[in-house]
């Protein structure tokens, strides 16, 4: 039996460059955990369903375990490890989205929670102020089974809440100097 | 003064990492390791069926493969059946699978041949290329065909009965004949599963310049993969470390151990002087891991004008699959959780545990008593309706009552002990849920929705369950010279909080920063003597025995401060890591007790120049006195004479679509005692995984296997896991906190309560919104419609 030809992929990966050789049936979560190391993007099925693996692809939501690791290349992909915000500080400031999960206890192992981070962000960029019935519907396609979601519903509210708390203090800033 | 964290919603340390994508689950190990080899499993896909041959002359021209093994490659105690982890006398017929498969499989899914390969893609490509040859035989699947044993499941097992067990305390049968009113009940339940988010997973690595083996198992006992891989490899237990990271939940099917993989992949790590990993995929996980729940039950009851039982006797059959390795703790549960929180005067339980060629049985949360609760919630209901009283008033006929604690059953619990409950308080839980729910409110609204066309039903249940069985835990606190505090505590984690629940405990108990303090749990190199992580045990037995430890530690540094502030240790307080002597400027910092604590030849930093020879201690006397240690440290086990008992009760309101017999929930409410909360918010989490969970599994989750033995709906998109849209949107929860005497911190376990009195408060919702009684869980809107069919035949009939 042959070797499986490799294919030179170069993946942009919250703001880096990683160059992998990959056949072509890898899938891009595996790429991302195995290839990258970037493992915070969690496998749960393998077929598309539980959301786990959820990354945001030139900023919407994909489920990396249905795409290709060759087909990504020309893509912008965030994962998990990408949403925290730079402060300075080497590990950086948990997102207004990570924050709110620490506040309401909206994580339990853990294990589903990356891809529910990623697709609240993505979520809460196209809608910042959801309704409690909108944030049901931004979480409908994700699994988890410890959380019972109760208080992943309040993560998403508390989180538009304190995204809406910081771009007032960059508004007031901004008119202030314009003051 | 430290503020007391115990019972304060303390937000998790866990949770840091969590959200960074920084845990460490079992498939994030070793993954930049380039030497790094991964496993895949041929497994059997056929029910039942004579192995005849097996060819894998194929796959060891797949290039990147290493290794294929069948059972013919194993020896020594790797040929041995698997083993059979919780033997009972009443297990007459105990049977364990192989390792991989010899001569016969028992279920789809059974391991059968283990490849190990560069990567999974390339192994699972040479297990595609493995020829086996079977002889198919005709499978048994479900109870009715196991109990009709028209064919068995194993061959030297009559009739596929494993075991059969009876217990009784008075005569039931006799009471029942002489009762004034009498009943009869057929209820079953359906399969159903865990499915925690991250499956089952091993690493290990073989170190040929120490000659140890460490193995990362995603497990709920690293005590007990450690103990089992030591056995059947043949080493030294001292050669053996298991380590647990992070695990991504596990809700009973992990306690499992040791999987096959379990112990092929440390074998083939040694073997092949390479790190080797499994990671199982989603339908690995449903077919060849563990299912519970099935179980058929024939209800006789006797009772007077008030609805007391006066005797109650119970005959059922549990579906444990092909194999026992987890004997009958299942089934025991249900006869004996049965109870609930209430007295039967005579009481007979005798059950079958019967095999079937479906994939093994192991505890899911709860372990065998949502059947029982669904089965004596089900006999409130159907007692209540036929005297015409309302249900919360036959139930509380039958409550133990808060002075009668505590109140023996005269059966044998699950842990071969005593059935005796050590507190509760049943009838303030009661009120507390009718209030919570609007229970005498509901005639009103019914008739408003009735206005509207609309159809609703309310139902309660009511659960007791025995929590933090033995028959231990331990823990080991170290005082670091830098004032942190380094915890260790052997039971597993997965997704309960125990580093901030534990850490809250050292807190207080010691007096030191909760920042300063560092959980450990599931890791044999820190602690080797652990059980594990299951029952709802870890607050009550690892939280006890931190407790202890932690006393055992403050007590040594009090001695050690007390000696030099030249003080009475009477008269000193720890706060915040500070020993001082209360009412004056005298303190001493715990890291510097610590460095007392361990005189010193060698200096190697600043903190050590105080502790060496020429510093410390009475030149007269030892450095370290006869009956002490050096250190800063306390080691204690917590080990109970019997379980601890919390209970709850749980009450639903649901809507049931006039047309299409969908099923809406409108409102949930849960009353919880579970003694002393360490942490409410955690607590309160554990509620609604476990409400959530019970909605799966009353509304929607089941196992659908065919008659040919293969599970039709293996995966995520066919078993229908709740998403948020099927939860109720609300939880409305009230707590009651009765605490045990059995432990220091009068903690009861919460873990499983949840999902205990789904099924019985779901059927009685939807009996009372129908009008016609619900026999059988799960039940989808297609079942209930067609009820509504056989209920108005009936009725046209009649």
């Amino acid at each position: 039996m042959t070797t499986e030809q490799l294919h030179d992929v170069r993946l942009h990966v919250n703001g880096s460059v990683h160059e992998v050789q990959v056949p072509a049936r890898r899938l891009l979560s595996d790429a991302l955990r195995h290839d990258c190391g970037l493992t915070g993007t969690h496998v749960g099925c393998e077929h598309g369903v539980c959301g786990a693996c959820t990354i945001l692809v030139d900023g919407a939501p994909v489920r990396s375990c249905l795409m290709l690791a060759v087909s990504a290349v020309d893509s912008e992909i965030t994962t998990v490890e990408g949403l925290t915000e730079d402060d300075g500080t080497p590990q950086g400031r948990l997102s207004p989205v990570q924050q709110a999960f620490s506040d309401c206890h909206g994580l339990q192992c853990g294990f589903c929670t990356p891809g529910f981070l990623t697709t609240i962000t993505a979520g809460l960029r196209d809608n910042p102020d959801p309704s409690e019935e909108e944030a049901r519907e931004m979480i409908a396609g994700n699994l988890c089974r410890c959380t019972g979601y109760q208080n992943i519903v309040k993560s998403v509210l508390r989180a538009a809440e304190i995204q809406g708390e910081i771009q007032g203090e960059i508004q007031g800033e901004i008119e202030r100097e314009r003051g | 003064m430290t503020t007391k964290l115990f019972g304060t919603k303390v937000p998790r340390v866990e949770d840091q990492r969590f959200l960074r994508g920084q845990g460490r689950y079992v498939d994030d190990l070793l993954h930049d390791d380039p030497r790094l080899l991964h496993a895949a499993v041929l497994r059997s896909p056929h029910a039942h069926a004579r192995i005849v041959d097996i060819d894998v002359a194929d796959v060891l021209d797949v290039d990147g493969v290493l290794a294929v093994w069948t059972y013919d490659d194993l020896t020594g105690p790797m040929a041995e059946p698997l083993p059979l982890l919780i033997p009972h006398p009443a297990l007459t017929h105990g049977r364990t699978q192989y390792a991989l498969a010899k001569d016969e499989v028992n279920y789809v899914g059974e391991a059968i041949a283990f490849v190990v390969a560069v990567d999974r893609y390339v192994a699972e490509d040479a297990v595609a290329r493995i020829r086996v040859d079977y002889e198919q035989l005709k499978p048994v699947v479900g109870i009715a065909a196991a109990r009709a044993a028209q064919r068995t499941v194993h061959d030297d097992v009559p009739d596929n009965v494993g075991a059969r067990l009876e217990q009784e305390n008075g005569d039931a049968r006799a009471a029942i004949a002489a009762a004034p009113h009498a009943l009869v009940l057929d209820l079953d339940i359906e399969r159903s599963a865990c499915t925690p988010m991250e499956g089952r997973g091993t690493v290990a690595r073989w170190d040929p310049d120490t000659s140890r083996l460490t193995v990362w198992s995603s497990t709920q006992t690293s005590t007990g993969v450690r103990g089992c891989v030591a056995a059947k490899l043949g080493l030294d237990l001292a050669k053996v470390d298991v380590i647990t990271p992070d695990v991504g939940g596990g809700f009973g099917v992990k306690v499992v151990h040791p999987w096959p993989e379990e112990l092929l992949v440390p074998l083939a790590a040694m073997t092949l002087g390479r790190p080797v990993k499994f990671t199982e995929d989603r339908r690995e996980h449903f077919i060849s891991s563990a299912h519970e729940r099935a179980q058929q039950h024939h209800v006789e009851v006797g009772f007077d004008d008030e609805g007391r039982l006066l005797g109650l006797d119970v005959e059922f059959w549990h579906d444990h699959g092909a194999y026992t390795p987890y004997g009958l703790i299942v089934p025991i549960i249900t006869s004996t959780q049965l109870l609930g929180p209430y007295k039967p005067q005579n009481y007979r339980v005798v059950f079958s545990s019967l095999y079937t060629n479906t994939v093994i049985v192991t505890p899911y949360r709860g372990a065998g008593r949502p059947q029982g609760c669904f089965v004596m919630e089900r006999t409130m209901d159907a007692i209540a309706a036929y005297l015409g009283k309302d249900r919360t008033e036959v139930r509380s006929a039958n409550f133990i009552q808060p002075d009668e604690f505590p109140y023996e059953h005269g059966l044998v619990f699950q842990d071969g002990r005593e059935l005796t409950y050590d507190s509760g308080d049943y009838p303030a839980s009661l009120a507390k849920l009718k209030e919570l729910v609007g229970w005498d409110e509901f005639e009103d609204f019914r008739a408003e929705m009735a206005a509207q066309g609309r159809k609703v039903g309310i139902g309660l249940a009511c659960y007791v369950e025995g929590t933090g069985v033995g028959p231990y835990e331990g823990a080991h606190v170290h005082i670091e010279t830098s004032g942190k505090v380094k915890v260790a505590t052997g039971l597993t984690t997965q997704g309960q909080g125990h580093q901030t629940a534990f850490a809250q405990i050292v807190a207080d108990t010691l007096g030191v920063r909760f920042e300063d303090v560092e959980i450990t749990t599931g890791d044999t190199r820190k602690m080797p003597y652990a059980v594990g992580t299951f029952a709802s045990r870890a607050a009550v037995m690892s939280g006890s025995a931190i407790h202890l430890a932690s006393l055992r530690a403050k007590e040594k540094a009090l001695r050690i401060a007390a000696e030099a502030l030249e003080a009475s240790e009477d008269d000193l307080e720890i706060v915040d890591g500070v020993v001082s002597v209360k009412g004056t400027d005298a303190k001493i910092d715990l890291g510097t007790v610590a460095v007392l604590s361990n005189p010193l030849r060698y200096a190697f930093d600043e903190a050590s120049k105080a502790a060496t020879q020429f510093s410390v201690g009475d030149p007269g006397k030892p450095p370290v006195d006869e009956d002490d240690e050096p250190g800063l440290e306390g080691k204690d086990f917590y080990s109970p004479p019997r379980s601890t008992f919390a209970s709850g009760m749980h009450a639903v309101i649901v809507e049931t679509d006039p047309d299409t017999a969908e099923i809406t929930i409108l409102k949930y409410a849960v009353v919880h005692d579970c003694g002393h909360l360490i942490n409410p918010m955690i607590v309160e989490g554990q509620i609604h995984g476990g409400v959530a969970q019970g909605v799966g599994g009353a509304l929607y989750e089941r196992m659908a296997y065919d008659e040919s033995g293969q599970l039709l709906n293996a995966s995520f998109m066919d078993f229908l896991m709740p998403y948020v849209t099927e939860v109720p949107t609300s939880i409305e929860i009230d707590h009651l906190e009765t605490p045990s005497p059995l432990n220091p911190l009068g903690i009861k376990g919460a873990g499983e309560a949840g999902v205990i009195p789904s099924a019985a408060v779901f059927a009685a919702a939807i009996e009372d919104a129908e009008g016609f009684p619900i026999t059988a869980m799960p039940i989808s809107p297609s079942e209930l419609y067609a009820l509504r069919l056989e209920h108005a035949d009936n009725s046209f009939a009649g």
